[in-house]
């Protein structure tokens, strides 16, 4: 009792710092551009703003697609206001929709099925694997935390596309010249820079999505399932897949039978591939000399006969 | 509908070609007939491009969101550059090495990569989303993306490739100041080629390093990048033996037929290894249980190895067969055929393990890809026309170097 006490002195306090952090611009933390080198872990992120989504409270009323729409300057040519989620129609991610609520039909523990009301975005990894791979830049790290696309950087060569462990990042497959690229980027721009939480977050009417710092959260679902431990399953998805996100979800239906992919790695993905990298001016280096020392010597050779 | 009927009177018009060129056959019809199908391969790799910068890349090929790389990548650029691998190991050999019986092929060899990074070079800008960005790499670094490593080693190299290239046209200019002053910088400038394609080469495997969960078992593994490297020396050397082959039967010249059979042994060894390493990663990490399922990926899997890595390097391990030029020419075509799958195998069926594919490329995508390989064999031919490539004449050629063509006429 008195640890769980304490820890909630701690989120309010860390809740406090956040917000000073967010309207006075500093207090926040910072990631350092070093985070890809460092086989960090997801303690380093406790301060990361994050949305926590109870897939159980959802009803599945896609006020936060339209919000998303709005905050974003996204046409919205999707039929999103009227009639019963049962009658709507499946949406998809695109390049001009960052976030989809669609009902999933899966079993829940007792073999039942039942349906549940999913929202999809951008999970905004802790350590983005689309960062890491994008040759030019134009993904990068916000000091929120998000991950931001600038087109302008872009050259489209849809790496960030193959490479994302979720499949969130979408392609404009009908421009000739200048396709972008378009996910969720948490409204850092026009909100979370702000201070203000983000579109989706706000527009929900029954606190299925809930905004704070990742520590905090991540709190709030453990201590949701401890007391209720017969509603949810015992498994916050984006606490380690991938090596952690900022969006947190929990559930009453095991993540696999809704859709979610299941067998992601814990470790973050960007270390497999700076493994290689990080050897390869060490290779360049003794393959120059190697081969400098061969050409020169059997040239002396041959020249001196 | 009427797309892929042409494609497939494409193919089997330049299949006929080719037989043609084997057995010796010259029928009055070959010519004009080679030079239509080309010429209609043109016309429609053109039409494609149109729209292609007009309507983007969904309208012209079968790319999704859930398969965001299509032929263009696993074909023109990830076979391609592996096809165009013998222009560094033939390098290496004569420079580095100084194995110069090799120094005949040399040029040829030089010229095929050159033209095949050109093509590789175009694939990419037509292939990328925002073309007139493709500099960006070059100012905008990012040094964690295997992508920025790869942009940069391909630029490079095919600066190298360029300037490997050079004597030829300098030779042909008269301009025998500068042909010095190249010839002065070879060896320095082979090595880098060789650094810079070693580099590129294996990080074309250790592009799909970060994709664990989404390659399949058979495919992905730590070794990715080694497994590209191998694979691509194996097919760079099998491509110089049906280049010079098929330059021999179109240019009725004489060709080096023991440095061919050299060649075929020495991929006969790479392919070997390629197996061993192949096989051991296959038990050590337990992917081969993947074979058991009776899928799509994994008969392409047994097609590759089987077909096209183990039959060849066996075929290549016996002299008499490696003295056969036509042996030689069909053990070549099926290493080259395997890079081929093996790439395509990567970058397309590994990738979408459901079950249906999740991308099938459009007849647009396989003419331009058509004319890609068209455009680069026109190239090759005019260079070889025009420039002094080859040795002049047979008397320029060592004296133990006996001719296919002249042995069978006499």
């Amino acid at each position: 009792m008195n640890k769980i006490q304490h820890t909630t002195e701690m989120g309010a306090f860390n809740r406090r710092r956040f917000l000073q952090g967010l309207i006075g611009g500093t207090g926040l933390s910072v990631i350092s551009p070093a985070y890809l080198e460092a086989s960090s872990h997801t303690s380093a992120y406790t301060e990361t703003p994050s949305v926590l989504v109870d897939v159980t409270r959802c009803i599945g009323c896609r006020q936060c697609m339209r919000a998303c729409k709005e905050a974003n300057d996204l046409p919205n040519d999707t039929e999103l206001s009227e009639g019963f989620p049962d009658s709507w129609e499946e949406q998809e991610l695109r390049f001009d929709q960052w976030t989809v609520v669609n009902p999933v039909t899966g079993c829940n523990g007792d073999g039942i099925e039942v349906t549940r009301n999913v929202k999809m975005q951008c999970m905004q990894c802790l350590e983005p694997t689309c960062v890491s791979v994008c040759p030019v830049g134009a993904l990068t790290k916000s000091e929120h935390g998000s991950i931001l696309y600038n087109a302008d950087r872009c050259i489209g060569c849809r790496y960030c596309i193959m490479a994302c462990p979720f499949d969130i990042p979408k392609f404009e497959w009908t421009s000739g010249m200048s396709p972008v690229v378009g996910k969720c980027q948490l409204c850092t721009r026009k909100r979370l820079s702000e201070g203000r939480m983000p579109a989706c977050v706000e527009s929900c009417p029954t606190g299925a999505l809930k905004f704070g710092t990742r520590k905090r959260l991540l709190f709030e679902a453990h201590s949701r399932i401890k007391s209720r431990p017969e509603r949810y399953i015992n498994h916050i998805y984006g606490e380690k897949e991938a090596g952690g996100t900022a969006w947190l979800y929990m559930s009453d239906v095991p993540f696999e039978n809704l859709g979610f992919k299941s067998d992601l790695e814990t470790a973050p993905l960007p270390t497999l591939t700076w493994e290689v990298l990080s050897k390869i001016p060490m290779v360049a280096a003794v393959m120059a000399g190697l081969f400098g020392t061969l050409a020169w010597s059997l040239n002396r050779q041959e020249t001196s006969e | 509908m009427n797309g892929w009927i042409f494609i497939v009177v494409c193919t089997v018009s330049l299949t006929w070609t080719a037989l043609c060129l084997v057995y010796d056959r010259r029928p009055r019809l070959l010519k004009p007939v080679t030079a239509i199908t080309i010429l209609s391969i043109w016309v429609a790799a053109f039409y494609t491009l149109v729209r292609r910068f007009t309507e983007g890349l969904g309208s012209v090929t079968g790319m999704n969101d859930a398969a965001p790389w299509g032929l263009w990548i696993g074909t023109d650029v990830f076979a391609g550059v592996a096809l165009a691998a013998g222009g560094f190991v033939i390098a290496a050999t004569v420079h580095i090495f100084r194995i110069e019986r090799f120094e005949p092929i040399l040029r040829p060899t030089i010229l095929t990569a050159f033209l095949g990074y050109v093509l590789v070079a175009v694939a990419l800008f037509i292939d990328i989303g925002r073309p007139l960005s493709w500099w960006h790499p070059l100012v905008m670094w990012q040094h964690h993306s295997i992508m920025f490593e790869v942009t940069w080693c391909v630029i490079l190299y095919s600066t190298v490739l360029a300037i490997e290239t050079s004597p030829v046209v300098l030779e042909r200019l008269g301009l025998t100041k500068l042909l010095k002053l190249v010839k002065i910088t070879t060896i320095p400038v082979v090595i880098a080629g060789v650094i810079l394609s070693t580099m590129h080469q294996s990080s074309l495997g250790s592009l799909y390093l970060i994709v664990p969960g989404k390659l399949y078992g058979l495919w992905y593994s730590p070794l990715l990048p080694v497994f590209f490297l191998i694979s691509a020396v194996a097919a760079g050397m099998c491509v110089i033996i049906v280049e010079s082959y098929f330059s021999a039967k179109i240019l009725r010249r004489s060709l080096e037929s023991p440095l061919m059979a050299d060649l075929g042994k020495a991929a006969s060894v790479i392919l070997f290894l390629y197996l061993t390493i192949k096989l051991a990663d296959l038990m050590f990490r337990g992917g081969w249980v993947l074979l058991l399922e009776q899928n799509l990926q994994g008969g392409l899997f047994l097609l590759e190895m089987l077909g096209c890595v183990a039959i060849p390097a066996i075929l290549l391990s016996f002299k008499r067969a490696r003295m056969r030029p036509r042996v030689l020419l069909v053990a070549s075509l099926l290493v080259m055929t395997g890079v081929v799958l093996n790439r395509m195998n990567v970058s397309w069926f590994g990738m979408s393990v459901h079950e249906k594919l999740n991308y099938y490329p459009t007849w647009m995508e396989i003419a331009l890809s058509l004319g890609f390989i068209t455009f680069g064999t026109v190239a090759f031919m005019l260079a070889v026309h025009y420039l002094p490539v080859f040795p002049k004449t047979e008397d320029e050629l060592p004296g133990e170097t006996s001719s296919w063509i002249s042995t069978k006429q006499g």
